[in-house]
C-alpha cells in the first residue's frame, strides 16, 4: 500500500479516536463542575483539561480568564485549535478524503456525514453540551464499527487499528493524569502516592475518571468494591480485557504492527513489544510507588516515540530502498 | 394532485429531443417515459431532487469552489429527467465516433513520426509546429500499441436540423465520467420502476472497460502490469472522479511525490518498499508531468519521468502531446484526416469553422459578430468566448479589440440552437438546452459504453452547458 495511504489512514483514525476522548473529557468535567464545591476548585476542573491536552498557553493567547464556558468552546468548536473537537474531526475527514478509494463507501459516507452534520450540531452545543458530546461519541463508535465491519482485513485496516489504538493509549493516560493537572499549579504532591482515598471529593473525582472511559459499571463488576484510585489506576493501566486500558491498547499495537512488518520496523516492534511486557508483568503497587505522574509521564513518551517510529518506518514515503 | 407538464410551447427554434416538430407528438422512444412523468406531481418530484442531493452531498461527489474559506463544496445540479437516445440513431453516433477516435489516433502518431499528411498538404506546417501543444520530445517515440488518446471524450451537439456535430474533441484529461455513472446509479436509486418499464443500456463496466484498455497498453513484455490513477490532488476540482475511477478499478491512485523515477523506471512508494508501475492514467495536463522536463515549478509531477516514458518503460495515457489534435485550430481538419488515413467518409459531422488567421474569414468573422460564437483556440471551459446573438454592443466591441488583435488565437462558428431536453426546474418541466460527451476508449479495442455524460444548460436560453458557467447533468438512456 502507498506510504502515503497508510499515512492518512493513521492519522484519520486518530483524529476518530481523539475528538471521542475530547468529547468523553469534557462531558466527565461538565458533570463533575455541577457538584457542590468551591468557585476554585471548579476552576481546577477546567484548568486541569487544558493542562493535560497542553493547551494552556494557546488558550491564555484566546481568552482572557479561565471561564467555563469559554474552555468548552476552545475545546469544542474552535478552528484555531488544532485538539478542538472540531479540528479534530475537519482532520479526520480531510484525511478520509484524501484516501476515500480505499475505504469502503459506508466508512467514507460515516466520516463524511459527520463533518456535514458537525456545523448544525455545533451551534446548539452550548444550549446542550451533553448532548453534543453524547452524539461525539456515537458518531466515533459508528465510524469504528463500521471500519471494523466492513473493511477488508489488509493493510489499510491495520493502519487506521495501529492509529485508533496508539491515540488511545495516549489520551486514556492523560485522563488518568488531569487530577496532577488540575493540582499542579498548587505544587500538590503526586495524588495517587499520597492522596486519601476517604475523601469524599476523591471519590467523586475517580469516579469521574471512571466514567469518561465508560468504565464505571466495569469496575463494580471487576472488584465488587468501593472506588479507590490505586484500582481505578490498576483498571485503566493493566487490566488487557479493559477496551479503553493501556494494557490493551498497547497489546492492540503490537498486533497491528506485526500485520504490517516491513525490513525497517524491526525496532520499532521491539519497543512496543517491551511496553507491552512492562504492561503485562507490572504491577501497580511497583507503578505508584514510583509515583503515578512520573510513571505516566514516561508512558506517554514511549507511546509517542512508537508513533514517531510507525511514521519513519512506513509513513513517510521510504527513498529508494 | 397537479401534474408537472405543462402545455407545450407550439414552435420552437430547436430540436426538441421529447416531442417531434409540427405535430408536437411524443417521439416514441420517449412515450414511455412520458406516460410516467404525466402521472407524477411536482411534489414527488422536488422531493426525489431533495434526495437526491442529500445523498450526493453525503457521497461527496462534490467539487471545491476555490477561494472560499469555509470548504464549501458545491453539486453539480442532477437533473431527474433523463436524456433519452434511441438504439438506431446510438448505433450511427457510435460508428462515428470510432472512426473520429480512430483517425486522431492515427494522425497523432503520424504527426510525431513521418508527418505525412503534412507533406501532402492537408495540414499547413504551422498548424502543427507552431502549436504548444506539439510536443518536440515525442518526435519519433514509440508508444505502446501507436494509441494516443486512451481516453476521448468527444462533445457532440444536435442541431435544429436534428443531425449531430461534433463541437469538439477533448484528447488531453478529459473529465466527466463518474457523473456519468453516478448519474446512472442515482436514476436507478430514485425510480426503479422506469428501468423496469425501459430497456436502458447499462454503463456500469465502464471502470472495467477503462482497465482492460489500460492493461492492453503496458510496455511491452510486462506480464501483469500494475496501472495507477496520477492525480493532482484532493484540491483538484475533479478529485472525486480520479478517486471514484481508482477505487472502481482497484488501482493504486497516486500522486506526483508518491512516485519516484530510479534505474529507468517508475516506483511508487508503499509501506513495503518500491514497487514498479507500468501505465500511468494520469489525470494532470503535460506541462505538470515532468520537472525536467516541462515546467520546472510543477510539483505535481515526477522528476524524470520523461526519460522512462520515451525510452518505453512506463505508459502514459494519454500519449504526451496527444493535445496537438483537440485543438480549436485543428478542428477543422479532422473531416479531412478521416479521408486522409482512413480513405472513407466522415461519419459525423463538424460544425463550419472561420479560422480567424485566414484574411478572408476574419473578414467575414468581424462582420457577423452578433451572430457567430467566437472561440479562443487553446481555450476550454466556457471561458474566453463570445455569444454573439447573446451578447451587448459593448460586449461585442470589447471582443473585437482583442480578435482583432490576435485574430490566429480565435476561430469562429455559427451560433448552434442545441437541441432541448425537458429539464425540471424551477417552474416546473421546460426544455433546456443539451449536449453530449460519450467516451471513447482505445487500446487493443475500441470500446464505448452506450450514451456518455449529458451536459444541461439550466438557465432558460442559455447556451453554456459547462460546470462551471451554470450547466448542471443527466443520465442518458440509450433504449434498446
Amino acid at each position: 500500500m502507498l506510504s502515503q495511504t497508510a499515512d492518512h489512514l493513521f492519522w484519520m483514525a486518530r483524529y476518530t479516536e481523539r475528538a471521542e476522548n475530547t468529547a468523553r473529557m469534557l462531558d466527565v468535567n461538565l458533570q463533575a463542575s455541577l457538584l457542590p464545591q468551591s468557585e476554585a476548585s471548579a476552576e481546577l476542573l477546567w484548568r486541569g483539561i487544558l493542562g493535560i491536552c497542553e493547551l494552556q498557553p494557546q488558550y491564555d493567547a484566546r481568552f482572557p480568564a479561565l471561564a467555563p464556558r469559554d474552555v468548552l468552546r476552545f475545546m469544542a468548536s474552535e478552528p484555531s485549535n488544532p485538539s478542538s473537537i472540531h479540528s479534530c474531526l475537519n482532520a479526520a475527514r480531510e484525511n478520509a478524503r484524501a484516501v476515500r478509494g480505499t475505504l469502503t463507501t459506508e466508512v467514507w459516507e460515516t466520516i463524511n456525514s459527520t463533518w456535514l452534520e458537525l456545523k448544525a450540531r455545533l451551534r446548539r452545543v452550548e444550549a446542550d453540551p451533553s448532548q453534543f458530546f453524547e452524539w461525539v461519541k456515537y458518531r466515533s463508535h459508528l465510524s469504528r464499527g463500521v471500519t471494523i465491519g466492513t473493511m477488508l482485513k489488509d493493510e489499510a485496516l491495520y493502519f487506521s487499528r495501529l492509529g485508533t489504538f496508539l491515540e488511545r493509549a495516549d489520551n486514556t493516560a492523560r485522563i488518568l493524569d488531569v487530577k496532577y493537572h488540575a493540582l499542579a499549579d498548587q505544587g500538590a504532591p503526586d495524588v495517587v502516592a499520597e492522596g486519601d482515598a476517604g475523601r469524599s471529593i476523591d471519590f467523586y473525582h475517580w469516579a469521574a475518571v471512571l466514567r469518561s472511559v465508560s468504565a464505571f459499571e466495569v469496575y463494580r463488576k471487576v472488584y465488587s468494591n468501593v472506588i479507590t484510585p490505586a484500582r481505578v489506576a490498576e483498571l485503566l493501566i493493566l487490566r488487557e480485557d479493559m477496551p479503553r486500558s493501556l494494557a490493551n491498547c498497547v497489546n492492540e499495537v503490537v498486533t497491528n504492527l506485526a500485520s504490517v512488518r516491513n525490513d525497517h520496523s524491526r525496532e520499532t516492534e521491539r519497543r512496543a513489544g517491551l511496553l507491552q511486557a512492562d504492561l503485562q508483568y507490572g504491577r501497580i503497587d511497583a507503578i505508584l510507588q514510583q509515583g503515578l505522574h512520573a510513571w505516566l509521564v514516561n508512558f506517554l513518551q514511549r507511546v509517542n516515540d512508537l508513533g514517531d517510529r510507525i511514521s519513519r518506518d512506513f509513513l513517510i514515503p521510504l527513498a529508494t530502498a | 394532485m397537479s401534474s408537472v407538464l405543462h402545455a407545450r410551447a407550439a414552435s420552437a427554434a430547436f430540436f426538441d429531443e421529447m416531442h417531434a416538430d409540427g405535430s408536437g407528438a411524443v417521439r416514441a422512444h420517449y412515450r414511455e417515459f412520458h406516460s410516467w412523468l404525466a402521472a407524477q406531481s411536482t411534489d414527488s418530484l422536488s422531493g426525489k431532487r431533495a434526495e437526491a442531493d442529500l445523498i450526493f452531498h453525503r457521497v461527496g461527489i462534490t467539487f471545491a469552489v476555490y477561494g472560499d474559506d469555509a470548504g464549501t463544496e458545491r453539486l453539480i445540479p442532477f437533473d431527474i429527467i433523463p436524456r433519452i437516445i434511441p438504439a438506431t440513431e446510438w448505433k450511427r453516433l457510435e460508428a462515428g465516433l470510432r472512426q473520429r477516435v480512430k483517425a486522431l489516433n492515427r494522425f497523432i502518431h503520424d504527426i510525431y513520426h513521418r508527418q505525412s499528411i503534412v507533406r501532402a498538404g492537408v495540414i499547413p506546417p504551422e498548424q502543427i509546429f507552431c502549436n504548444a501543444q506539439y510536443r518536440p520530445e515525442m518526435q519519433g517515440v514509440d508508444v505502446a500499441g501507436d494509441i494516443y488518446a486512451h481516453v476521448a471524450g468527444i462533445d457532440v451537439v444536435r442541431a435544429d436540423d436534428g443531425e449531430f456535430y461534433v463541437l469538439e474533441d477533448n484528447l488531453r484529461v478529459p473529465s466527466g465520467v463518474s457523473y456519468m455513472l453516478e448519474n446512472r446509479k442515482m436514476m436507478m436509486r430514485l425510480f426503479p420502476e422506469l428501468f423496469a418499464r425501459n430497456k436502458v443500456a447499462p454503463v456500469a463496466h465502464y471502470p472495467d472497460l477503462l482497465l482492460e484498455d489500460l492493461r492492453s497498453v503496458a510496455p511491452n513484455g510486462t506480464r501483469e502490469p500494475t496501472v495507477a490513477v496520477l492525480t493532482p490532488g484532493m484540491y483538484n476540482a475533479a478529485y472525486f472522479e480520479h478517486a471514484f475511477l481508482a477505487q472502481q478499478m482497484g488501482v493504486e491512485l497516486v500522486e506526483g511525490k508518491d512516485l519516484f523515477v530510479d534505474d529507468e523506471q517508475v516506483f511508487m512508494r508503499t509501506t513495503r518498499g518500491p514497487k514498479r508501475v507500468d501505465v500511468i492514467y494520469r489525470r494532470i495536463d503535460d506541462d505538470f508531468l515532468d520537472p525536467l522536463a516541462f515546467r520546472p515549478d510543477s510539483n505535481l509531477g515526477v522528476p524524470g519521468l520523461l526519460s522512462v516514458y520515451r525510452a518505453g518503460r512506463v505508459t502514459l495515457a494519454n500519449a504526451i502531446g496527444s493535445g496537438v489534435a483537440d485543438d480549436k485550430s485543428i478542428y477543422p481538419y479532422v473531416p479531412d484526416m478521416i479521408k486522409f488515413y482512413l480513405d472513407e467518409k466522415p461519419l459525423l459531422r463538424n460544425v463550419p469553422t472561420w479560422q480567424c488567421r485566414k484574411k478572408e474569414h476574419l473578414a467575414h468573422v468581424l462582420a457577423h459578430l452578433h451572430e457567430l460564437v467566437v472561440k479562443e483556440t487553446h481555450g476550454a471551459g466556457g471561458y474566453g468566448m463570445l455569444i454573439g446573438p447573446a451578447a451587448s454592443k459593448a460586449e461585442i466591441e470589447a471582443f473585437r479589440a482583442r480578435l482583432s488583435a490576435r485574430p490566429d488565437n480565435y476561430i469562429a462558428q455559427p451560433t448552434l440552437a442545441l437541441s432541448a431536453c425537458p429539464t425540471f426546474v424551477e417552474s416546473g418541466v421546460a426544455p433546456r438546452h443539451i449536449d453530449l460527451r460519450p467516451f471513447v476508449l482505445s487500446g487493443k479495442n475500441v470500446t464505448i459504453v452506450p450514451g456518455g455524460l449529458t451536459r444541461v444548460a439550466l438557465r432558460q436560453g442559455s447556451l453554456v452547458v459547462n460546470s462551471s458557467q451554470g450547466g448542471g447533468t443527466k443520465d442518458t438512456w440509450v433504449l434498446e
